[in-house]
């Protein structure tokens, strides 16, 4: 039996496996690089161990270090969450060899299935629907075309491209090859037929020790940018007839197959009526919410309970209702991934939140961005979309930008509304513009006056901005989340807005009859306006900015007063690191100014015996090699 | 709309003319001109040294109204917020031929100094002025010397001065900044010197030129005039509040209480004044539009009834209120502010004056009832008092009332006036009777006869001339008020003022003079 277990992850998914190791009287255990030293997972763990280091090579794929932390904490199991090593037969076997419990399949399950080619060529030996495979050097057929090039080790998208011109091939296999070698250490490559406008629908399978196997229904995953999900949903809606039985036992019997033991999932592309097998992963989802919600189970209990030996009832549960998850990335609408310090994370409503993150939490550039994942469950779609949109429009997310407003274009798109799901309906959703910005900004304007005027030690009770000359309109100045200027006139109104009420926190206007609410957050200069016309993130600019020193590049600056004694290079003259420029007396002592790096001069900014100030640029002198 | 809201609104609609001529400068095309060379204009500047979302009273915004200067004196003063710290601001227009002080400049300055010392503002000067009006110099330069010695006695006192120079600071000007406890200067833009280039050539034969003389560099590297070098304008404001934060500032007066707005609205007050100010109106009905929660404790309402006494709080402070209620002061009217000064005096209490008033009653019953004794028992109390006087001029101001209600040369701390009152020394038609009867007689002792045509005309000419001289604007381009208001502004500025008051300490109580019995 376990007793302690330890996550070999972070964020969201090692809070989600301590949560049912809490639920089960199993001790916790984390790992934590320097960067994740403040994370949630970290404190939330009856134990942490710190992993020094903030690479993922030094810390969270660092397979001796992570044994030592088993070591040194008592952990006598261990989870490997999603991504890093969970799919690593490497740590699964010195995970099993150090006595430890491994939660998940054996390791060769893992490498079969790890290699791409090697587990289609086992899929189609169990019977299942398999797309070809071509390998490098390799001429497919012209008909065949456009292809999808992938790392047969990979995932995550990573070294994928899409391939429409044979002639095109050699190439894009060379540049994934080399993407994949940095990526996931092996450079092995195929193409294969890429469909276009397919849905992505995985079965999740979970087998025991003794022979048991379940497909547990599927999810459609069809709702992607740059091949990572985005949306997820349980079962999946609108397929074709007998296609959701044809997936169901083509992936339990390819897991009965293989003699596969844990919890799994075999992908497919789905159009129409074509099946086509992609790959198997040996791990838990990020999406296993959605499975859990249809089918009332715990999943990361029952992978527990697999490694345990224990046995599975012989039928699955039942699907009930309807369930979607929306994976909330701290990325900009071109998918750039945001850092910095989250402030408020809420999300109402009758939804399961899965989180990483939580007020005060600093996202730092080194992992994936995901800080989420909101799940809502209905008795039907419709239920389950009303409760996802709803909770992320009235989700207040303060800090980091997201990407809500991409996800709640996607749930409002008709096609997805309609269930007409495929792999590039996010690049066909069109962001919706923000809805009158420029009155949210009023708002954010008065509430930061009211802010002022609450904290004014003199006169606090004096209208604000009085003035009894009136020269000039009173402004803010704020930058967009899409780095535009917006600026705001806040004495006098607009004629056409009425202030109902104005405290630091919530301002109330009225126009054209129409009464609005908006809540005002500041964080610095961080402007948060949450309101029913959406979420806006607006920077104010300060009134008086510091003076910006305009130096070039490169610029050598005199250090104290004194005069030109000697100029030693030449504009054109190339320079080694230390080589004198400049000679300086000053105090009756020369000094040396040398050039700081190799490069050339640029320019020489004064001549012998002209008298410099401390901060006088003598010389510029560009980036270059020495001669 | 009541006439009597139509009037006060078309009289706004005036001052609000007057008022956006001084705002408008030097004009459109020398407001062109100073913003071409990257330059802030005096009012941007000092929007952008206050406290954001602060309140800002410019005082004395009509002076040189009337006179051959532009309205407005090419210079804005007034009292605002840098840093939670109340300061007078003062700042040159460069747009009004060149910021150059005329002698309504001067009159204009010199009262903010006085006000910054008397209350203890901290005094921030926005400096940029190509000196005197050189035609004008005689009206200048002898009395102009009290602008530096205000400074260094600001100084002495213990209130910090400040100049931010942006321009041109030259000659006598040059002790602005010298005379300043802080001094910042904008890069290649400050020039502060005695003399300029072609002096010194005339006067040494030495050949220089501005930069080396006077420019913000130097004196900020080499003469140390210059403690802070600003890159911009923007830097020279942003240092300028880092200054006065400082500074450390306290306030040593009394601080307020919690305030509640009035219950009655302040817009009832544009229809409380009659246009004819012989008809009278109840300053009640204008006290409980200024006073915290409208409440007014009256003090002595039986008796002398044509003053109204009381007190209440304004903005949190508490103040003691004089108001006249029908015009007239009668003994037993000076007998009740003579008492009613006397508490505010022990009690420490500011008082606020509210004026409508024609005067002392004159008359045989009242010269003999010792109406100029008891007239002289309330001038004494008011020019005695100690506290703090702050005085608004509703209506009519005429004669010996103007005194007694505490008028400007009683020193209030502020002056105010309503775009409806009037001063004089009488009334126009009174005064131009007064004329006529005199003449009258004058000729009926020479037994000429007496030219009806020529009276006539000499009335008319005489009501006309005392009229516009006595109206709120004739008498603000004097200087004679600190500004006129719309009265819906009173309680804002009365607060502002009685705030800024207690930046000094309250004053320590002193003796009265002797009345007489």
């Amino acid at each position: 039996m376990i007793t302690r277990l330890l996550v070999a992850n972070r964020g969201e998914i090692a809070r989600r496996v301590f949560r049912t190791c809490r639920e089960l009287g199993i001790s916790t255990v984390a790992v934590f690089s320097d960067a994740d030293a403040g994370s949630p997972h970290v404190a939330e763990a009856d134990q942490a161990v710190r992993l020094s280091g903030t690479a993922p090579a030094e810390t969270y794929l660092a397979i001796p270090a992570l044994l030592d932390a088993c070591r040194t904490s008592g952990a006598d199991a261990v989870h490997p969450g999603y991504g890093f090593l969970a799919e690593s037969a490497a740590f699964a076997e010195a995970v099993l060899a150090e006595g430890l419990t491994w939660i998940g399949p054996g390791p060769e399950a893992i490498a079969a299935m790890g290699s791409k080619t090697e587990a289609k060529r086992l899929m189609a030996e169990a019977g299942a629907p398999v797309s070809a495979t071509y390998l490098p050097g390799q001429q497919p057929p012209p008909e065949a075309f456009p292809l999808l090039v992938k790392a047969a080790a990979g995932g995550g998208g990573r070294g994928m491209r899409v391939v429409r011109e044979p002639a095109d091939l050699e190439r894009e296999f060379a540049s994934a090859a080399r993407e994949a070698l940095a990526a996931f250490g092996d450079g092995a490559v195929f193409a294969e037929p890429l469909l276009e406008r397919a849905r992505h629908v995985e079965v999740q399978v979970l087998a025991d020790r003794h022979g048991t196997v379940w497909a547990l229904g599927e999810r459609d995953c069809s709702v992607q940018r740059r091949h990572q999900k985005v949306i997820e949903e349980s079962p999946a809606p609108a397929l074709a007839g007998g296609v959701r039985e044809r997936l169901a036992t083509a992936a339990r019997e390819a897991a009965r197959a293989i003699g596969y033991v844990g919890a799994g999932t075999l992908e497919f592309l789905v159009r129409g009526e074509d099946v086509a097998f992609l790959e198997m992963n040996t791990r838990l989802q990020v999406e296993h919410p959605v499975t859990e919600l249809v089918h009332g189970v715990d999943l990361v209990r029952l992978q527990i309970e697999i490694a345990e030996g224990a046995r599975l009832p012989a039928g699955p549960p039942p699907a009930a209702g309807h369930a979607i998850e929306a994976r909330l990335y701290a990325e900009d609408r071109a998918y750039v991934p945001q850092t910095g310090t989250i402030h408020r994370f809420d999300l109402p409503g009758d939804v399961r939140v899965d989180s990483g993150v939580e007020p005060g939490s600093v996202v730092s550039p080194h992992y994936d961005p995901m800080l989420a994942k909101v799940v809502a469950h209905g008795a039907s779609r419709t239920e389950a979309l009303r409760k996802l949109t709803a909770a992320l429009t009235g989700a207040r997310l303060h800090g980091v930008p997201t990407n809500r407003d991409l996800l709640l274009d996607v749930l409002r798109n008709p096609d997805f509304v309609a269930a007409r799901l495929h792999t590039s309906l996010i690049d066909e959703t069109p962001a919706t513009p923000a809805r009158s910005p420029e009155l949210a900004a009023l708002a954010a304007a008065l509430a930061i006056t009211a802010a002022h005027r609450a904290a004014a030690t003199v006169q606090p009770a004096l209208p604000a901005h009085w003035r009894n000359v009136r020269s000039q309109p009173a402004t803010t100045r704020f930058v967009t989340a899409e780095g535009g200027e917006l600026e705001v006139v806040h004495h006098p109104l607009p004629p056409e807005v009425t202030v109902i009420s104005a405290t630091p926190e919530r301002v109330v206007l009225e126009r054209d009859r129409l009464r609005l609410g908006f809540d005002v957050a500041r964080y610095g200069d961080l402007v948060h306006v949450d309101s029913p016309l959406g979420a806006l993130r607006l920077t104010e600019l300060p009134r008086l900015p510091e003076p910006v020193v305009h130096l070039a590049p490169g610029s050598l600056l005199a250090p104290m007063p004194g005069t030109v004694l000697r100029v030693e290079v030449h504009p054109g003259d190339r320079v080694g690191a230390g080589q004198a420029v400049v000679v300086l007396e000053a105090m009756k002592m020369e000094h040396r100014i040398t050039a700081p790096a190799a490069g050339l001069v640029a320019e020489v900014a004064v001549e012998k015996g002209r008298h410099v100030q401390a901060g006088t640029v003598l010389a510029i002198i560009t980036e270059g090699d020495a001669a | 709309m009541s006439g009597n809201r139509a009037a006060m609104l078309a009289k706004l609609a005036e001052l609000d003319a007057e008022l956006a001529k001084a705002v408008g400068g030097g004009g459109e095309k020398y407001v062109q001109r100073h913003r071409a060379r990257g330059k802030l204009l005096a009012r941007e500047r000092i929007e952008l040294l206050l406290d954001p979302g602060t309140a800002f009273l410019e005082l004395s915004p009509l002076a040189g109204w009337g006179s051959e200067f532009p309205v407005g004196a090419s210079v804005v003063t007034g009292i605002g917020v840098i840093e939670g710290v109340e300061c007078l601001i003062t700042a040159n227009d460069p747009t009004v031929r060149g910021g150059a002080s005329n002698p309504w400049t001067l009159r204009k300055s010199l009262r903010a100094a006085d006000i910054a010392l008397a209350n203890r503002l901290p005094y921030v000067n926005l400096v940029e002025s190509g000196g005197a009006d050189l035609p004008t110099q005689k009206e200048i330069f002898i009395p102009g010397g009290r602008i530096f010695r205000d400074l260094t006695r600001l100084s002495a006192a213990g209130i910090p001065t400040i100049a931010l120079v942006f321009g041109n600071s030259t000659a006598g000007g040059a002790y602005v900044p010298g005379m300043s406890d802080y001094v910042v200067m904008v890069k290649e833009r400050a020039k502060v010197f005695l003399g300029g280039p072609p002096l010194v050539k005339m006067a040494t034969g030495e050949e220089s030129d501005d930069e080396s003389l006077g420019g913000a560099e130097m004196h900020a590297r080499t003469s140390g005039l210059a403690d802070y070098l600003a890159a911009d304008e923007h830097d020279a404001l942003r240092i300028g509040r880092s200054i006065v934060r400082s500074l450390n500032w306290r306030k040593l007066g009394v601080a307020p209480g919690p305030v509640r707005e009035p219950l009655n609205d302040a817009e009832g007050l544009l229809d409380l004044v009659p246009e004819d100010l012989r008809v009278p109106f109840d300053p009640r009905e204008v006290i409980v539009r200024i006073t915290d929660g409208s409440e007014f404790e009256e003090f002595k309402p039986l008796y002398g009834e044509s003053l109204v006494t009381g007190w209440a709080r304004v903005h949190g402070y508490a103040v003691g209120f004089l108001a006249n209620a029908r015009g007239v002061l009668f003994s037993e009217e000076s007998q009740k502010a003579t008492q009613f000064i006397q508490l505010a005096n022990q009690s420490r209490t500011p008082l606020i004056f509210l004026q409508n008033t024609t005067g002392y009653m004159v008359g045989q019953e009242y010269e003999q009832g010792g109406i100029i004794k008891h007239g002289a028992m309330m001038i004494n109390a008011v020019a005695n008092s100690t506290v703090p006087h702050l005085t608004v001029v509703m209506g009519a101001s005429y004669g010996a009332g103007n005194y007694g209600m505490c008028g400007r040369a009683y020193d209030p701390r502020f002056l105010f006036t309503w775009p409806s009152a009037k001063s004089a020394v009488m009334g126009p038609a009174q005064l131009a009777g007064v004329l006529s009867i005199v003449g009258r007689a004058a000729a009926q002792a020479r037994g000429q006869v007496y030219d009806e045509e020529g009276d006539a005309a000499m009335r008319a000419m005489v009501e006309a001339q005392i009229e516009a001289e006595s109206l709120p604007f004739f008498l603000s381009g004097r200087l004679y008020d600190d500004g006129v208001i719309d009265p819906r502004d009173t309680r804002t500025v009365l607060g502002l003022c009685l705030s800024a008051i207690n930046s000094a300490p309250v004053p320590a109580p002193s003796g009265f003079g002797v009345f007489r019995p």
